[in-house]
């Protein structure tokens, strides 16, 4: 299956997935969009683990036990962005970061 | 195989980052955490492959997705982003993503090593996570754990309504 695949291909699919998370976390102005570019960038980075591991040391497991922390810390972070984003709807009535300079003075 | 996991991943993340519609970049994202799972398995850790889509695509996915009906109105479009916030963002991403592929690429891996095309086993995993000798993962592990319960207790106590 993978064994004809060298593994630049997979680190050229984790960049691109990268810096397209780049580009979204710049451009977009709404904080959920914002959260899900976060989300590709952790993602991006998961498949270089992975890969790294599987075929410069494949009788290792080190890149395996950092993506499951990866994943870990990607779903305590989602869970508290998303209170927060709550929070400020609740209060300010719009998720727009531009818009958004109540504690700024 | 690998080709179309790659095409799958890279279409539809640029799709999320792109889409003007707030759902349907949700679904398009969960399409790219779909497919990297798949690359998961390609690459027979099936552990992991397992842990992506019931905790991405399951858990993350489904959060972002209530989050976003509760916040936005389903028919409404994002205003489009000025071409002044565009460009720069484009420049930024674009030369990163030039300077690390070409690094990439003239970088020598080596490619004649073996690959171990076993699955990973459940229960050396299971060991290694709660071992303390070297190669065990008991610190990582227990810091994880507490992070996610503070992770819990910040969500609730923020999404509390106020009594006030």
């Amino acid at each position: 299956m993978f064994e004809g695949v060298p593994l630049t291909w997979f680190l050229i699919t984790g960049t691109i997935m990268f810096f397209v998370g780049i580009y979204g976390f710049l451009v977009r102005k709404n904080l959920i969009t914002i959260l899900m570019s976060t989300e590709l960038i952790l993602n991006s980075v998961n498949i270089n683990f992975v890969a790294f591991n599987k075929i410069l040391y494949p009788d290792h497991l080190e890149g395996m036990f950092f993506g499951i922390f990866i994943i870990a810390v990607a779903a305590a972070e989602a869970s508290v962005a998303i209170a927060i984003i709550i929070n400020i709807y609740r209060r300010l009535v719009n998720i727009d970061v531009e818009k958004m300079d109540e504690m700024k003075y | 195989m690998f080709a179309i996991f790659s095409a799958v991943i890279i279409i539809f993340s640029i799709l999320t980052v792109t889409s003007r519609r707030i759902l349907r970049a949700a679904t398009f994202l969960l399409f790219v955490l779909v497919a990297t799972g798949g690359m998961y398995f390609l690459l027979r850790f099936n552990f992991l492959a397992a842990i992506q889509l019931t905790l991405y695509a399951g858990g993350i996915v489904v959060l972002i997705i209530f989050s976003i009906l509760l916040t936005s109105h389903i028919g409404e479009k994002l205003e489009k982003p000025d071409m002044k916030k565009i460009i720069p963002a484009f420049l930024a991403a674009a030369f990163g993503a030039v300077i690390t592929i070409s690094t990439i690429i003239q970088h020598n891996f080596p490619t004649e090593v073996i690959c171990g095309s076993e699955r990973t086993n459940i229960r050396v995993i299971a060991k290694s996570l709660i071992s303390t000798e070297k190669f065990g993962y008991a610190l990582p592990f227990e810091v994880i754990s507490i992070l996610l319960l503070a992770a819990m207790v910040g969500a609730i106590i923020l999404a509390k309504k106020r009594k006030d």
